[in-house]
């Protein structure tokens, strides 16, 4: 549906604009907010950032549920820092889509009322320590792998915006994988609780690239516009190239029978996850949809007091300043 | 009671109050009103938790029982911490979070600031860090309680309900015993009781300019610094905090 | 509201929807790094006022100890040059290359320079 207006919006737009911004695109010089843009461009990148940016955000949620249980101040300080690294990306994402004409409010009611999607991974709950350590490995993981690339998108603002994302989560993968590595390394208990971990995240991790490339209805118009880089598929490959080894470290077994080296095309094959679950959980059915949203909703609802209340004190502090003047 | 053991009780009054009032504010995240201000709770609790590390820490070693912070914070039970009651109070909303924070800022900025001069190289060493930390939050926390308690009707409300809510809690702070007058005359720490002017000077200057009005009720709800009566509220806070230590006894994370 | 030339579009208003009034202005963020180094862009938040503006951005922007001093300033009384006089604005300086240091071959003989 979405893609179909895409291509409404477009031919509106002047042809010969349009080969111009093409060309800049291909010669890969960055696209700025005041620069003229196709309509499209400009509507796929509020919904992208607007999309990533409400991912970082409710992805607070799922490892915000351990930060009160910790098991030392260490960890607790770690996590912590973690959390708020995402409140800190999704306010540099917002930031960029703020570029693009569209204010954070209004990009907050839309993820609020269900017209913005987040990442499909968030809707799955965190049961036990363990699945702290595996979000950072797994889920972060994955995440790097798509953002890095991104660092060399088309459009400036969100360009330097991941520059700067990319720098900062470097460490949140290593802590992740740090803190599962200790309970792999632990008691049985710990090491059970690991794997529970891995059984859990395995699939849904897979399923954060999206569905396949030939199903995908952005995908061909995104890459032209430097907007997406690589496809889904070769993301998930690499994912499942690089996390493999890592699983085997740790002692841990990745839960698909039929995941096994490939010599000749010199990659793993593994087994695709189910992409009906993945599609349930998109249409708000994953175990934690409702409850996700539900925080959200709370959390700025009960703030509006709060950021009515210092507003007006800023008014009412400048019109005292002018007064005086 | 002997020098060290008075002075291990300091140490857990330092450090419980850091320890609780981190755990709190660290229940906010994710849910905050606003995204810089969840960013911003998320920095003070990360304080918190590192002073308490520090405190522990050296409350550990002035006990000479081999514990680590970490045993201190997540193995002794509610009848063993020594925080003010103050820290322990749930969150509230925003504004009774804010309110707490700021009424707690004021002490720890004013008690640090003494704790500078004292006679022991590592209490001043540790206040001569946290310092510099806790003069940043009061000044957030203070402009916050000024913002909300100046802003709309509705805040003010709100910042004058949070305020009646905690004010028989702050006389806690300033009560002085046998463990204060040993860290007294041993130069460690100041007496309590002497900070009370600094205090109600500077409370009194910022919640003037937020508009707010001082309880004129001087009670005093007491017993965590001396560990005899916490609120209800503790017991399940512990309940959280220490659930995996206490579950898998001996492991390490 | 914002000028034709603040440093970002407008937010579109449809007809239905009044103006935002309740939302927090937003702010471009401005740290120096280390001292004698220019105070350089690093991206924007939200505040109610300059001072709380200056306190996000501590929160914000500084997490890792980037920072020595911070500018805030409110994005729209940013003034941004229109992307069509670049020409203008920009090529003229290109061709007074000798602005550039490396324009010039000094003899190694003189030493550094």
């Amino acid at each position: 549906m979405y893609a179909q207006m895409i291509k409404s919006e477009a031919t509106k737009d002047d042809p010969e604009k349009l080969v111009a911004f093409q060309a800049r695109i291909d010669a890969d010089e960055k696209i700025e907010p005041k620069d003229w843009m196709p309509e499209g461009y400009r509507k796929t990148l509020i919904r992208q950032i607007g999309q990533h940016a409400h991912s970082e955000i409710v992805g607070q949620l799922p490892e915000g549920n351990w930060i009160t249980r910790a098991p030392t101040l260490e960890r607790k300080a770690i996590l912590l820092a973690k959390v708020q690294d995402e409140a800190g990306h999704g306010l540099y994402l917002y930031c960029a889509a703020e570029t693009l004409g569209v204010s954070r409010d209004e990009l907050t009611e839309m993820l609020l009322d269900g017209r913005m999607k987040y990442s499909s991974i968030f809707n799955y709950p965190t049961l036990n320590w363990a699945d702290i350590g595996a979000v950072g490995w797994l889920v972060d993981g994955a995440a790097i792998m798509n953002q890095v690339p991104l660092q060399r998108t088309s459009f400036g603002p969100y360009s330097r915006a991941m520059i700067r994302i990319c720098k900062e989560e470097s460490f949140h993968q290593r802590q992740g994988y740090d803190a599962i590595r200790k309970m792999a390394e632990g008691t049985p208990e710990q090491k059970k609780m690991a794997q529970d971990a891995l059984n859990r995240f395995w699939y849904p991790s897979l399923m954060m690239f999206g569905p396949s490339d030939k199903d995908s209805v952005h995908s061909e118009q995104s890459m032209a516009w430097k907007i997406k880089i690589n496809t889904n598929d070769e993301l998930r490959q690499k994912f499942v190239d690089q996390t493999v080894p890592q699983a085997e470290y740790l002692g841990l077994t990745i839960p698909d029978p039929d995941l096994k080296w490939n010599e000749e095309s010199g990659h793993y094959d593994f087994s695709e996850p189910d992409w009906s679950e993945f599609f349930d959980v998109i249409k708000g059915n994953g175990p934690c949809n409702v409850d996700r949203l539900a925080a959200r909703n709370k959390a700025w609802d009960d703030g509006k007091w709060v950021r009515d209340g210092l507003l007006a004190h800023a008014q009412k502090r400048k019109a005292a300043k002018v007064a005086a003047e | 009671m002997t020098r060290d053991e008075a002075f291990f009780q300091f140490l857990l009054r330092m450090g419980d109050n850091t320890l609780i009032l981190g755990h709190r504010v660290s229940e906010w995240c994710g849910h905050a009103p606003v995204l810089e201000e969840d960013i911003a709770l998320a920095n003070t609790a990360l304080d918190l938790i590192g002073q308490t590390q520090m405190w522990l820490g050296l409350a550990g070693e002035v006990q000479g029982e081999g514990k680590s912070a970490d045993d201190l914070a997540f193995l002794r039970d509610a009848w063993d911490f020594r925080n003010v009651l103050l820290v322990e109070m749930p969150n509230g909303d925003f504004g009774r979070t804010l309110m707490r924070q700021f009424l707690f800022d004021a002490w720890h900025s004013i008690m640090l600031t003494r704790l500078r001069d004292s006679k022991d190289a590592r209490v001043a060493a540790i206040a001569e860090k946290a310092g510099k930390e806790v003069t940043y939050h009061l000044e957030r926390s203070g402009d916050t309680v000024i913002g909300l308690g100046d802003g709309t009707d509705e805040s003010h409300a709100r910042m004058q309900e949070a305020l009646d809510y905690l004010w028989p809690y702050v006389g806690e702070m300033f009560e002085g015993d046998a463990v204060d007058a040993e860290m007294a005359e041993a130069g460690i720490a100041p007496d309590p009781s002497g900070l009370r002017a600094d205090y109600d000077a500077l409370v009194g200057r910022v919640l003037a300019k937020a508009t707010l009005t001082i309880p004129d009720s001087r009670f005093a709800h007491k017993g965590g610094r001396n560990g005899r009566m916490h609120t209800e509220h503790l017991g399940h806070l512990l309940t959280q905090m220490q659930w995996l230590q206490r579950a898998y006894p001996g492991a390490t994370w | 509201m914002s000028s034709p030339n603040a440093a970002y579009p407008d937010t579109p208003q449809t007809e239905d929807k009044p103006p935002k009034r309740h939302e927090w202005p937003l702010w471009e963020v401005f740290i120096r790094g280390q001292h004698g180094l220019s105070h350089r862009h690093v991206g924007s938040l939200h505040a109610p006022d300059a001072e709380m503006a200056i306190k996000n951005a501590r929160d914000v922007y500084t997490r890792r100890n980037e920072g020595v001093s911070i500018w805030v300033v409110e994005a729209n009384d940013i003034t941004a040059s229109s992307p069509s006089d670049k020409g203008p604005l920009y090529e003229p300086s290109e061709s007074k290359v000798y602005r550039h240091p490396t324009f010039f071959d000094i003899p190694d003989e003189v030493g550094a320079m």
